[in-house]
């Protein structure tokens, strides 16, 4: 019962919305009798009220519009010229209408007995045994009455006129034998009797002729909205995707029975399945596609409250409102961009006064765009304010600990300017009410990540800053590389995915390498971390002689995943997991493969989170300088806070990291216990003449060396990079323990002297 | 809570044995009950989450309840049922050995748990109802399938 009065309530709302266009377009049809548009559109109308009338099952209401739509179709189809009977009829039985669905919301039937629909019924029924004419009227007075509005059939006469051959005698005949109802004398009798009359008839037989006119005083489709879109529950829709996924996994799994069968008609028949099952998937999401110009409305009021609030004159201009994109995309990313909009005027856009000194126009230019590319929805949130300091980040950043010193050395500026989505960073000097208070950025970035999107900043200073998201259409379908590890499937979601790299033979040594323990890949100059899936799984990864790397992204974060096999890329329905794997980050879901198993799909920033692998970008090595002969493989260290010295890769066994307090003392040597012996250690930066901060840290990084009857552990900072360079070596910086010194990606580095260092731990060894 | 009097509500029972154990489950938290479904086991979960199983298009998690109740494991070779209940808006399975009828149990009064069940078992089951040839367990289904996501630190330090 409550279902059936939701409908009515819904039934009420649409009717009388369309009733109340209903009245505009009589009144209007009136006018320009001739309109054919108009004339659909009032049919339409009427026709959707019988129609769900018939569904309720309200009897009166559906035959008073059935008799009514009769009365249209004739118009419509040009059997009936309007007239003011019609006119007269049909506003009647509007009100009628009226009258019952206020009956039907009162007491919820249309069987209301102060509503008498007898009579109207009748009228139009009259009108209808009668060819659109009153009966027992003479035919004069329908033309009398006609002829008491002289702008209606002025206009109907300049109506056919316009045809250059449009002439009344032309038309006369025309009318004779368009009329279908010819037999009856009544319509040719004004034929005979009124020749001059004979356009106004003449217009309704000729209505390509009619109409054309029609539409030179009104090209706009006046209903085009309430015509041609339904009001739909999005619950409703909600369901239909879940059933379009469904059916997209039940194709999937037809598809690949069918492969194996070898009926030409099975064949046929699936391949049409697939096509059409397609194309019904892109149907309904479409349906719930919604242009952005939904949120963007609502931009310019609080641009222009925000800009009053913080003094600032700001245009705003947006571009691409009809980018459209799924409603539960544009959903998620409503708050992020009004956040980020309120950011940019915050931080970006400088007050007049300082936009003056800077040389600029007094207001700042705030600009949105949003446009496709690539399958994905971008949008830009431009602005031409003061642009982001990386060095100010950086040092803001260093002061809330959102980055170790060490950590920053590493960073290129692009990621620097990035650290601004980093839990617990807010630039903002003084705490305003607008943005500031330390959540924000990093909460946008999470919320746009969570629906598998990125987002970016570029910002020149001085000039201004960009951001730029990435999302994707929809989340319901997602594309997805499908890998196996063990007996099972995962999926990977293509927006994580960056390459595919297969290495085998010597290329595995040479290009992995095992570094602090844990394998990187070198991979086109830059040392990619690996994750072997099978071990995030927790099981025993097999011994292959060949490595399938898939690359992945997140966030800032780029790594390499070790699979067993890749099979292929496909559409898969994301399906939420139950509540007692939710903890588990390395999981975003599950989904149904085209077998009926279920696969599960990887978080790959999860993965990254508990794999520990680190936001390092490496950067590309810096190599170009010198030719490709006689390069070295070069360890790059940091020693004495902050001074790079390089070791030849080839002198090292292997890094290791000890916890400071293994490192005990004998004699005037420190040593590890290391491999059942003793490791006697050097601190590199006394041992080439540095200050020696390497107990700064925790962990203790050594670099072991294996001589030919013993190891050396030798104690640096730690490991910033293994290059591979040609060495330019240059006598400055000569001294005991280096050899000289070399400029190595843009620093210059220390070369160490091995021999000599290790020869300090000799001397009591 | 324990007051087992006033306890009569549920009457009706979707009977199981696991690990010789004989459990209820009241059958307005039953959505149905089928034979052994294939699974796709997950990785760093709960050792009692055994995998999820696909009915009819919705992905639901399978519970074992032998590894839930901390009973021994099944024996190699014999495959568990599904029932399937609802908990909490969710779907779950609950792995058990073997199933039984659906039993009224009217009249019946609800007694607490003797004390001398394990720890895990009385953490989840509401009551016994002593019937003539057996004991029923009432199940508490929503506290079986209440299981924390990770069943040991997997390393990775949230």
């Amino acid at each position: 019962m409550d279902d059936d009065a939701e409908i009515i309530a819904e039934f009420l709302v649409e009717s009388h919305e369309n009733l109340d266009q209903l009245d505009r377009d009589l009144v209007e049809l009136e006018q320009h009798p001739g309109s054919r548009e108009l004339l659909s559109s009032i049919f339409r109308t009427i026709h959707t009220i019988k129609g769900t009338s018939g569904f309720l099952a309200f009897g009166r209401l559906e035959k008073l519009t059935h008799v009514g739509e009769t009365l249209l179709s004739k118009l419509r189809d040009g059997e009936y010229v309007m007239n003011d009977a019609i006119a007269e009829a049909l506003l009647r039985m509007v009100d009628t209408v009226r009258a019952l669905l206020d009956g039907i919301e009162r007491v919820g039937n249309d069987k209301d007995p102060a509503v008498n629909v007898v009579p109207v019924q009748e009228a139009i029924e009259l009108l209808l045994g009668n060819g659109g004419q009153l009966p027992g009227q003479p035919v004069a007075a329908a033309v009398e009455a006609a002829a008491q509005e002289p702008v209606v059939s002025e206009t109907a006469v300049d109506a056919s006129t316009t045809d250059p051959d449009g002439t009344p005698t032309a038309a006369a005949p025309v009318a004779d034998t368009g009329q279908p109802d010819t037999g009856q004398p009544i319509a040719e009798a004004p034929a005979a009797e009124e020749p001059v009359l004979m356009p106004e008839h003449g217009a309704a037989p000729q209505p390509e002729q009619s109409a054309e006119p029609t539409e030179q005083w009104d090209g706009v489709e006046r209903r085009s909205v309430a015509d041609s879109s339904v009001r739909v529950d999005v619950e409703l829709l909600d369901n239909l995707v879940q059933l379009v996924g469904e059916l997209v996994l039940t194709r999937n799994q037809i598809l690949q029975r069918t492969e194996s069968q070898s009926d030409p008609e099975l064949i046929r028949a699936s391949q049409r399945l697939d096509l059409v099952a397609s194309e019904l998937q892109e149907s309904v999401m479409k349906t719930r596609m919604q242009p952005i110009g939904q949120v963007w409305s609502k931009m310019p009021r609080i641009v222009r409250d925000l800009a009053r609030q913080l003094g600032r004159e700001v245009d705003l201009s947006m571009d691409g409102h009809d980018t459209e994109m799924d409603r539960s995309v544009l959903e998620a990313v409503k708050d992020p961009l009004t956040h980020m909009v309120r950011n940019s005027m915050d931080h970006g856009i400088e007050t007049p006064a300082d936009r003056v000194k800077a040389g600029k126009a007094r207001s700042g230019k705030l600009t949105l765009r949003a446009f496709h590319e690539s399958g994905q929805v971008v949008v830009e949130i431009a602005d031409d304010g003061k642009g982001i300091d990386p060095e100010r980040i950086a040092a803001v950043a260093l002061e809330r600990g959102v980055i170790t010193r060490e950590q920053l050395a590493r960073m290129d500026t692009k990621a620097v300017l990035n650290l601004i989505f980093r839990p617990g960073f807010s630039t903002a000097e003084k705490v305003t009410n607008v943005s500031g208070r330390g959540v924000g950025m990093d909460v946008v970035r999470s919320n746009i990540e969570r629906i598998g999107g990125s987002v970016d900043l570029t910002s020149e200073v001085g000039k201004g800053s960009t951001f730029r998201i990435r999302i994707p259409l929809t989340l319901a379908i997602i594309p997805a590389l499908v890998v196996g590890e063990g007996e099972e499937r995962y999926a990977i979601p293509q927006a994580n995915l960056v390459e595919l790299v297969r290495i085998e033979g010597d290329d595995l040594d040479r290009q992995v390498e095992d570094l602090a323990g844990s394998p990187v890949l070198r991979l086109r100059g830059r040392l990619l971390p690996l994750v072997n899936l099978a071990e995030a799984l927790g099981t025993e990864p097999e011994q292959r002689d060949h490595l399938t790397v898939v690359v992945v992204q997140a966030d800032d974060v780029r790594f390499g995943l070790c699979v067993n096999e890749v099979h292929d890329t496909q559409e898969i329905v994301v399906k939420p997991i139950g509540r007692q794997l939710k903890g588990l980050s390395m999981y975003a879901g599950a989904t149904i493969m085209g077998d009926g198993r279920v696969a599960l799909i990887l978080d790959v920033p999860g993965m990254a989170h508990d794999q520990g692998v680190d936001a390092v970008e490496q950067d590309l090595l810096a190599t170009s300088a010198a030719g490709d002969e006689d390069r070295t493989a070069l360890l790059v260290l940091e020693v004495a806070d902050g001074r790079r010295a390089a070791l030849p890769l080839a002198a090292v066994a292997r890094l290791e990291e000890f916890p400071r307090d293994r490192v005990e003392r004998t004699g005037g040597n420190e040593v590890v216990q290391y491999r059942d012996g003793l490791l006697p250690l050097v601190r590199l930066a006394p041992a080439i003449g540095l200050m020696d901060t390497s107990d700064r840290n925790e962990q203790v990084s050594v670099v072991v060396h294996e001589l030919a009857d013993r190891s050396v552990g030798i104690v640096i900072d730690r490991v910033l990079d293994v290059v591979e360079t040609a060495v330019v070596l240059s006598d400055v910086g000569r001294r005991y323990g280096v050899t000289g010194s070399a400029v190595v990606q843009e620093h210059v580095t220390d070369l160490v002297d091995l021999e000599a260092v290790v020869a300090r731990t000799g001397v009591s060894a | 809570m324990t007051n087992a009097a006033a306890t009569v509500t549920a009457e009706q029972y979707c009977t199981f044995w696991v690990a010789g154990h004989f459990f209820g489950v009241s059958v307005n938290e039953v959505q149905e009950v089928l034979r052994h479904q294939p699974m796709t086991p997950v990785p760093r979960a709960n050792e009692a989450v055994r995998g999820l199983i696909n009915l009819r298009g919705q992905i639901v998690t399978a519970v074992d309840l032998r590894v839930r109740l901390g009973l021994p494991p099944r024996p190699e070779g014999e495959l568990p049922m599904n029932v399937i209940v609802r908990s909490r808006g969710e779907v779950v399975s609950l792995l058990v050995d073997d199933i039984g009828d659906v039993i009224d149990t009217a009249g019946l009064e609800l007694e607490p748990v003797p004390s001398t069940m394990p720890v895990t078992v009385q953490d989840v089951v509401l009551g016994v109802r002593p019937m003539t040839d057996a004991i029923l367990l009432v199940l508490d289904a929503d506290r079986a399938v209440d299981i924390f996501a990770v069943a040991e630190n997997t390393g990775g330090n949230t």
